[in-house]
């Protein structure tokens, strides 16, 4: 492994030198109680529909690491351009990265190429790129948005396989997801009735999966612009917090101070004259 | 169990979980496929999956195996096609599409898990159907059946097979063996996609699972 000051030139690929220390912590520590933390894993719903003037997209808002809830409020419905949203399903950092990289990509683009990205090159280069890490990349992308061609949704998942759908569910509620929009999609709804489709789908999701819960958010892009509602439905489950957890400055009384001066030699002083010229 | 944990699965979709059948008849080439996709054999993912993709403007592949593989190489293959014409200053030949597919199979062999049907239509030799297996075989035949659903229809396609029929006869034999096959294969089923490719041009027929031939079914 180098030291850490040398600059390395990067090697292509996946760098899998954490994962071989982690194997080696955990047989080190062997039975005991205290075991490598696992992966933050968003275990999900996320629907998303395509009506008459757009799309509409809407996703859970808990993120489980193994039993325990890890953060009640992610957002899972990432921002790629200002006509394209994702939601993502699946490993937590590998849908907020992916989906970073392509919104970067995009505004690179649009800046070159000076016209608005459109959703079938958005789901393309997510497909390259994830086909290209053959799976190691746990993301399953519902992406959706409106551009010159019209309203569409796509479907891109961890191995690089992509659809274009009119409706679809994702993640661990899926199940429960979809049978809410297979029985109630229509084509060409209107705007409430889509928002309400997309909200009892994640609903759906929330009261069956274990690994779904809390809040729902809903994005709606059509082609005057993106209304992003965080929340829509806050959970009735939520609970009040019993008083203030914060504490004043001279809460804990100081006992003792004990002050030490470390003893520094000055060993070699070079200066560089910058060019300011 | 979580469907989305990667450690479970190896590939998005199992293998050549589909039906696909190309027919050469008097004059072009019938390629079809059914348009479910399922995932470990108990859910079907997609009732209305594309298997038959546009490599060119008079040629198609119909894929079987993983769907992701799949997709990327006809997506290659598109583009080498699309590149080769332009080079040659003409179409490509329906041999040039299928070798495309056998070399990016068999160099990549250990990696992929896809098998085509390539069919189309070239001035050279007329209508064609070549078959790319999973390991990167390929061979000519003027019929080719793919896919877990057509060990059901072998015996059928085998007996009312007849060389230089016409479009309509080819058609009434694709969709039979494709409806034969969605009646006997559980992970079949869906729509019947049929693609009539012939020198003047290219015909998209969709046939409903509920609009197709029954046989002693009730």
């Amino acid at each position: 492994m180098a030291l850490s000051y040398v600059f390395e030139t990067p090697v292509s690929g996946f760098n899998f030198e954490n994962s071989t220390r982690n194997a080696g912590l955990e047989s080190l520590l062997g039975d005991t109680k205290v075991k490598a933390p696992r992966p933050l894993k968003t275990g999900t719903t996320i629907a998303g529909v395509v009506y008459k003037d757009g799309v509409v997209l809407g996703a859970d808002t808990r993120a489980t690491s193994s039993e325990v809830v890890a953060d009640k409020m992610c957002a899972k419905i990432h921002y790629i351009a200002p006509n394209i949203y994702c939601c993502g399903a699946g490993t937590a950092a590998d849908t907020e990265k992916t989906t970073e990289l392509l919104s970067s990509n995009l505004t690179i683009f649009s800046m070159n190429s000076g016209r608005n990205p459109r959703l079938t090159m958005a789901a393309n280069i997510l497909q390259d790129m994830l086909f290209r890490y053959r799976g190691q990349i746990g993301a399953n992308l519902i992406l959706g948005g409106v551009d010159c061609t019209g309203n569409h949704l796509y479907t891109v998942g961890p191995y690089g396989d992509m659809d274009k759908v009119p409706y679809l569910a994702m993640g661990s509620g899926d199940l429960a997801a979809m049978g809410i929009l297979e029985d109630r999609f229509k084509p060409n709804m209107g705007i409430e009735d889509a928002k309400v489709l997309v909200r009892d789908a994640i609903h759906a999701g929330i009261m069956s999966d274990l690994g779904s819960g809390n809040n729902i958010d809903i994005c709606v892009i059509t082609k005057e612009g993106v209304d992003y509602i965080r929340p829509y439905q806050e959970s009735e489950f939520k609970d009040k917090r019993q008083r203030k957890y914060k504490y004043k400055p001279g809460t804990t009384p100081v006992l003792v101070e004990n002050v030490i001066r470390l003893e520094v030699d000055l060993v070699e002083e070079t200066i560089q004259k910058m060019e300011t010229a | 169990m979580c469907l989305w944990c990667l450690s479970e699965s190896t590939t998005a979709f199992l293998p050549f979980q589909t039906t696909i059948l190309a027919v050469k008849f008097n004059g072009g080439v019938i390629i079809g496929s059914d348009s479910r996709a399922s995932m470990g054999g108990s859910y079907v993912s997609s009732k209305t999956i594309n298997k038959l993709i546009q490599v060119h403007d008079r040629i198609f592949c119909c894929i079987a195996g993983s769907l992701a593989d799949a997709q990327a190489v006809t997506k290659m293959a598109k583009f080498q096609l699309s590149f080769h014409s332009i080079q040659m200053e003409s179409p490509p030949l329906v041999k040039a599409a299928a070798s495309v597919m056998k070399e990016l199979c068999y160099s990549n062999k250990e990696e992929l898990q896809a098998g085509f049907i390539t069919a189309g239509w070239d001035r050279k030799k007329g209508p064609q159907v070549y078959t790319v297996s999973l390991g990167g075989m390929l061979l000519s035949q003027p019929f080719t059946i793919g896919g877990s659903g057509s060990t059901y229809i072998y015996g059928y396609v085998d007996a009312k097979y007849k060389p230089d029929m016409s479009r309509e006869e080819c058609l009434q034999f694709a969709t039979n063996a494709l409806a034969l096959a969605i009646g006997r294969d559980n992970v079949s089923g869906g729509v019947v996609h049929l693609v009539v490719i012939t020198e003047d041009g290219v015909e998209h027929v969709v046939i409903p699972g509920d609009k197709l031939p029954k046989f002693h079914d009730e």
